[in-house]
């Protein structure tokens, strides 16, 4: 392919792809109270549009570049941090991996932004929620572009504060700030464990390098990983197994995985938009795209990599289970979220890096159409109860098509997207060597049997919402309207990559070429493409014959527990009561982590309070007192400050407060004189000596 | 152009203004105001050229000014400053500038506070150009009168036992620094003349340490008196109690300059003192220092948390923030902590000023500080709430803000030679964001409370002190180097010569 744009004109043009939202974050953010709303949005979606232009444009460059392994854009910006043993630039570093993010985040982020203008009009604080939005994406970018690990940690805490921002948009509801609240510090659990594999991974290298390494960026990281072998374990594990742990610990909140995604089902008290970019599409991936980033140290530690799988599989399935019961829609997306990306981490935990990411794409474009149609039916009922809902397929036409098709991607029916990328999930986790015999096998029926639990409430969330007839109430019923086109059209927009954007990555069984494989190649280890070696295309077959017919066994079952037979799923509730109370009160996680984390460090909380106001500044109090009583003692009466006192220190205070008061009516002026003319008295002793 | 002997003029231009200050008619407070300004602009634009001139590769002590003071005792008027001197008289000039310009709604006594305010200035630029350990105690003595008057008289309702408490703890130190200090100059010769020595640079050198000052438990005893005196000023646990009363009762503009500039002296007087005259013990004494700092850290965060009024809170979380600071300034195995110590101590200047700077501002309008006593504020005071939340995240160490630089540095840093105890102190961050974001949502979110629904919006001067500071907060977030630059030859020095 010809050299469209000369790469070095590229490089240099970079940092615009960040900046650009971040300008449109700046001049909203400053001027927005001021604006006018036409204008708000202009600036809001430009700076994105235009950013996705620039990326697009790189794409083309990278693309433009004959051999993949030479596709790589560094601009090195400025010197951040340099300290002798540290030193770090800002830099940015287009290669095929954060292309492809770029792309999914300015792209789908400029979708919407396009429908937030329809979704949020009317809001008296617009101005504000685009430089949110932008600010987003700007942090966004930052961590998908950042060329060494702690500009990654900027833009990684930068989206959390976003997403704080944003999930209490509508800060009046103490609820909305709580849920803002709980997403950023649970978060910061998570940075907690990411940084001090942070620490780890900088000073095992540097020692190791005998003091040569002293930055953190991606290429030095890399060929650093071999000094991890070498260095010794820490309690019986190697550095490189800790530090891959503790960055996915941090994974773990960001992208909402067991132990830390109780933050995300919260989340969803943010405007719907946000959910769909931020929660569903762009920052909860930011732990999947990390570890296919670092890619070389997590292949350096498998027990790590089966960790990963492990907890994105049961993630997976746990987080379905939960979505089984839920009545308030985005609650039932949102952890459907949690599952998908549990399938993600499935997917980088058994090696598959660019199938992960294939899921990751598919799943934004799936995903956030999912959000945005839950966002235009909640824009028309003014609630998010499902039951309040019902035979919206007559009122939202366009909103109901599109829905459909996101719904069949998800669901897992070929060819639409979302079964192309779950369906290579799958057979990555069948045919996968990870350390311990069968757990491939395992982890894949798991996965299997989350694919027919996803089938069954996303029928059931259509059901509910769509068919059947309307159950808010006739008042309601009559203002019941089709979202205006500036929503409608992203929706069309997603809708068609929903069910079209699995042609990026088709299996090896129909003999073409897996585009995003390929292209994404370069970037990762050799290890990371054991899915696709062994050609069994008759197993391959088999087991995708195996997965369709789970999704249509969850589609069946689904339909015939709210369509056919909709007493049934009361009956079965009422059957199996304790077990239908576990989940729907979400296994009772929260108040667990209440019970476990919260309240005993609010006790600690108080206790120090006490013990700092009781003892420690007791035992000052005391001393004093004494010093008074002992100076009475020994008759030292006379002695100034006591001056006969015997009633401990409140007495001290009471004179120091009478001597403050003489000095109140002009004593403090005569003080001042005395000092400030002792001053000039040295000065002038001093020149004159 | 630059005069010369510019410390001198740095330290005693304000001096001349408070002088001025008193001249002038008690019914004239306006002018009193306008000639405070008046004496701390020439200082800042001073410093601004300081910053620009000061070569930053220079390793020894720069616009040195050395004249006999005292004959008699060897006693020098001896200035001169390094690459930690530099930020503090920076940050010095500009909160003294800030603060003035903050204390404009000073009505009672005007003369009496504006004029020991130039005092107190004058104080701490001289601590900090000093180098001639006399001199320095005589500027360490003379900042702790001013601070006494300016809390007990124009304090809140319990000003007098906060003043005295202030007042007492720092004479504990003063004296502990008084004795080190007698005891380091009878126990030094100055080999060229023979006399004793109070001259810093002298006594660093430790081959004129006689060997009464060579004696292993006296040395001993000089480091721990000298770290107890700097201790109570940082203040480390368990020697704090006296900040949160402070604050509490301080006027806004005199908690900025002590949360801004005083907090400094103490781990500044370690770097300038203890670690030159005694580094065999600072080295000895290296970790018990960074347990110190990593208490100061989470004890810090957690009683702040407790905390229902707003100033006590962030007077803990000052604690907690100088914690960085004394943990960084313990490790000797590499020079990265260290420099994270010493930006700390800058960026922690500007963020917490910020901080007090806006309680008083709320003050001002509801005269509470009581964080339950609020909510939805952000709705009432929606750019007031933008400043505020920038401060919030700044301290609670947000990417991309100043003082997350150098919380890093500080960790990354002390990592390699403290490692369960740096993992300890990075669990700060979590209880930091913590109560920050409680804070914030307590006081700004929510329902809006009707009681507070009429507060007017934040001044432009209010927010003319506040927009400097913000400004600084986030460049130093994304390009930390400028303060970098002009600490990291000094520090090298330093850690190079702890550790022999």
């Amino acid at each position: 392919m010809a050299k469209l744009i000369d790469p070095q004109h590229m490089k240099s043009i970079l940092w615009l792809i960040p900046c650009l939202p971040l300008a449109g974050a700046v001049i909203n953010g400053l001027l927005g109270r001021r604006l006018p709303a036409r204008l708000i949005h202009f600036i809001g979606c430009a700076s994105v549009f235009m950013a996705f232009l620039v990326s697009v444009a790189g794409f083309f460059t990278l693309l433009g570049i004959e051999e993949p392994q030479q596709r790589l854009l560094i601009q090195s910006l400025y010197q951040w941090i340099l300290t002798g043993s540290f030193s770090l630039e800002v830099a940015f570093r287009l290669d095929p991996l954060s292309m492809v993010l770029c792309l999914v985040v300015t792209g789908v982020g400029f979708l919407i932004h396009l429908y937030s203008v329809g979704y949020m009009a009317g809001d008296e604080s617009q101005g504000r929620y685009f430089a949110y939005l932008n600010l987003f994406t700007f942090s966004m970018l930052l961590l998908v572009l950042g060329d060494n690990l702690l500009l990654m940690f900027v833009g990684w805490e930068g989206v959390g504060l976003c997403s704080y921002l944003l999930i209490g948009f509508w800060f009046t509801d103490l609820e909305k700030a709580q849920a803002g609240m709980k997403a950023f510090i649970v978060n910061r659990v998570g940075d907690f464990g990411f940084f001090v594999g942070l620490m780890l991974l900088f000073w095992t290298l540097f020692e190791g390098s005998n003091g040569t390494m002293t930055g953190l960026s991606f290429q030095q990281l890399r060929e650093g990983i071999p000094l991890l072998g070498t260095a010794r374990p820490i309690l019986g594990v190697g550095v490189a197994t800790w530090v891959a742990l503790l960055f996915f610990f941090g994974a773990t909140g960001k992208s909402a995985q067991i132990p830390l995604y109780i933050w995300l089902p919260d989340a969803m008290a943010g405007p719907t938009p946000v959910s769909a970019f931020i929660h569903a599409a762009t920052m909860v991936t930011a732990g999947v795209y990390m570890i296919v980033r670092l890619n070389f140290l997590y292949v350096a530690a498998p027990v790590a990599m089966a960790v990963v799988a492990v907890v994105g599989g049961v993630t997976a399935f746990y987080a379905a289970t939960i979505a089984l019961t839920q009545n308030d829609i985005k609650r039932v997306l949102a952890y459907s979220t949690i599952s998908q990306l549990g399938y993600m981490f499935l997917a980088v935990g058994v090696a598959a890096f660019s199938t992960g990411i294939f899921h990751l794409v598919t799943h934004a474009f799936f995903k956030a159409l999912l959000f945005l149609g839950a966002g235009s039916v909640i824009h028309a009922v003014h609630s998010n109860d499902m039951q309040e809902m019902g035979g919206l397929k007559k009122y939202m036409p366009h909103t109901y098509l599109t829905f459909m098709a996101a719904y069949l991607a998800i669901s897992g029916i070929p060819p639409l997207s979302g079964f192309m990328s779950k369906d290579e999930i799958l057979w990555a986790t069948f045919n996968s060597h990870l350390p311990v015999a069968g757990l491939g096998k395992a982890l894949w029926a798991l996965g299997l049997l989350t694919a027919g639990l996803t089938a069954f409430y996303m029928t059931r969330l259509v059901v509910l919402t769509f068919m059947g007839s309307f159950r808010g109430g006739s008042e309601k019923e009559k203002h019941l309207h089709e979202s205006p086109s500036v929503m409608t059209l992203p929706l069309m927009a997603l809708a068609v990559l929903s069910v079209a954007g699995g042609v990026i990555g088709l299996p090896a069984v129909t003999h073409l070429p897996n585009l995003l494989h390929d292209f994404l190649g370069p970037v990762l280890s050799s290890h990371g493409t054991s899915g696709h070696q062994a050609h069994a295309y008759g197993l391959e077959v088999l087991l995708m014959l195996i997965s369709t017919g789970v999704a249509a066994t969850g589609i069946y079952l689904g339909w015939l527990f709210y369509v056919k037979r909709p007493e049934l799923p009361a009956k079965l509730a009422a059957r199996f009561a304790s077990l239908y109370q576990v989940l729907n009160e979400k296994y009772y996680v929260d108040e667990i982590y209440q019970a476990l984390f919260v309240r005993p460090l609010l006790k600690l909380v108080a206790l120090s309070g006490r013990f700092d106001l009781n003892t420690i500044d007791g035992a000052v109090n005391l001393s004093s007192r004494v010093t008074v009583k002992f100076a009475f003692l020994i008759g030292w009466e006379d002695l100034k400050i006591v001056d006969g006192a015997v009633n401990g220190l409140a007495d001290i205070f009471k004179r120091w407060g009478a001597a403050l008061r003489r000095l109140q009516t002009g004593r403090v002026q005569h003080y001042l004189y005395s000092v400030v003319l002792g001053i000039f008295l040295l000065s002038v002793a001093m020149i004159m000596f | 152009m630059l005069p010369d002997h510019l410390l001198s003029w740095m330290i005693f231009f304000p001096l001349l203004g408070a002088g001025l200050i008193l001249l002038v008619p008690k019914r004239y407070p306006t002018l009193m105001k306008l000639i405070a300004v008046a004496a701390t602009i020439p200082p800042l634009w001073w410093a601004a050229n300081l910053y620009v001139q000061f070569d930053r590769w220079g390793t020894g002590f720069q616009y040195v000014e050395k004249v006999p003071w005292i004959k008699d005792f060897n006693i020098h008027y001896f200035l001169g400053i390094d690459g930690i001197s530099v930020p503090m008289v920076l940050l010095t000039a500009l909160l003294a500038f800030i603060c003035v310009i903050a204390s404009w709604n000073i009505n009672e006594h005007v003369r009496g506070y504006f004029a020991l305010f130039l005092l107190l200035d004058t104080a701490m630029v001289g601590v900090f150009c000093a180098l001639d350990f006399f001199l320095f105690y005589v500027f360490w003595e003379l900042m702790l009168l001013p601070m006494y008057f300016l809390i007990g008289v124009w304090g809140g309702p319990n000003k007098e036992y906060a003043a005295i408490k202030f007042f007492l703890f720092t004479l504990v130190g003063s004296v502990l620094m008084l004795v080190v200090m007698l005891v380091f100059y009878f126990g030094s010769v100055e080999p060229s003349t023979g006399l004793h020595s109070f001259d810093l640079t002298i006594l660093a050198d430790q081959s004129v340490h006689q060997a009464f000052l060579k004696n292993h438990t006296i040395r001993w005893l000089c480091y721990v008196g000298l770290f107890i005196g700097f201790a109570i000023k940082i203040p480390l646990v368990p020697f704090h109690t006296w900040l949160p009363d402070a604050h509490v009762e301080a006027p806004t503009a005199v908690s900025v300059i002590l949360a801004g500039v005083l907090l400094k002296m103490g781990t500044y007087g370690i770097l300038r003192i203890s670690y030159p005259v005694l580094p065999d013990m600072a080295l000895a004494f290296a970790l018990y220092a960074a347990i110190l700092g990593l208490i100061s850290i989470i004890y810090g965060a957690l009683c702040a948390m407790a905390q229902t009024d707003m100033k006590k809170l962030i007077a803990y979380s000052s604690i907690s923030h100088m914690g960085f600071v004394m943990l960084g300034m313990s490790v000797f195995t590499n020079t990265t902590a260290i420099n994270g110590a010493v930006l700390q101590m800058f960026n922690h200047g500007t963020v917490t000023a910020m901080l007090f700077l806006l309680v008083g501002v709320i003050y001002d309008r509801a005269h509470t500080r009581d964080i339950d006593g609020f909510g939805g504020l952000a709705k009432t005071m929606p750019v007031y709430a933008g400043y505020t939340g920038l401060a919030f995240f700044a301290a609670l160490g947000l990417p991309g803000l100043s003082s997350f630089i150098s919380e890093a540095l500080v960790l990354v840093g002390s990592f390699q030679q403290y490692k369960i105890i740096t993992i300890t102190a990075t669990t700060g961050i979590v209880l930091t964001a913590a109560y920050f974001l409680w804070t914030m949502q307590r006081v700004f979110l929510g329902p809006q409370n009707k009681k507070w629904a009429e507060l007017p919006e934040i001044s432009l001067r209010e927010a003319f002190t506040l927009t400097p500071l913000a400004l600084i907060v986030i460049l130093l977030g994304f390009y930390p180097m400028p303060v970098l630059d002009l600490i990291g030859t000094t520090l090298k020095h330093t850690v190079a010569m702890v550790v022999g």
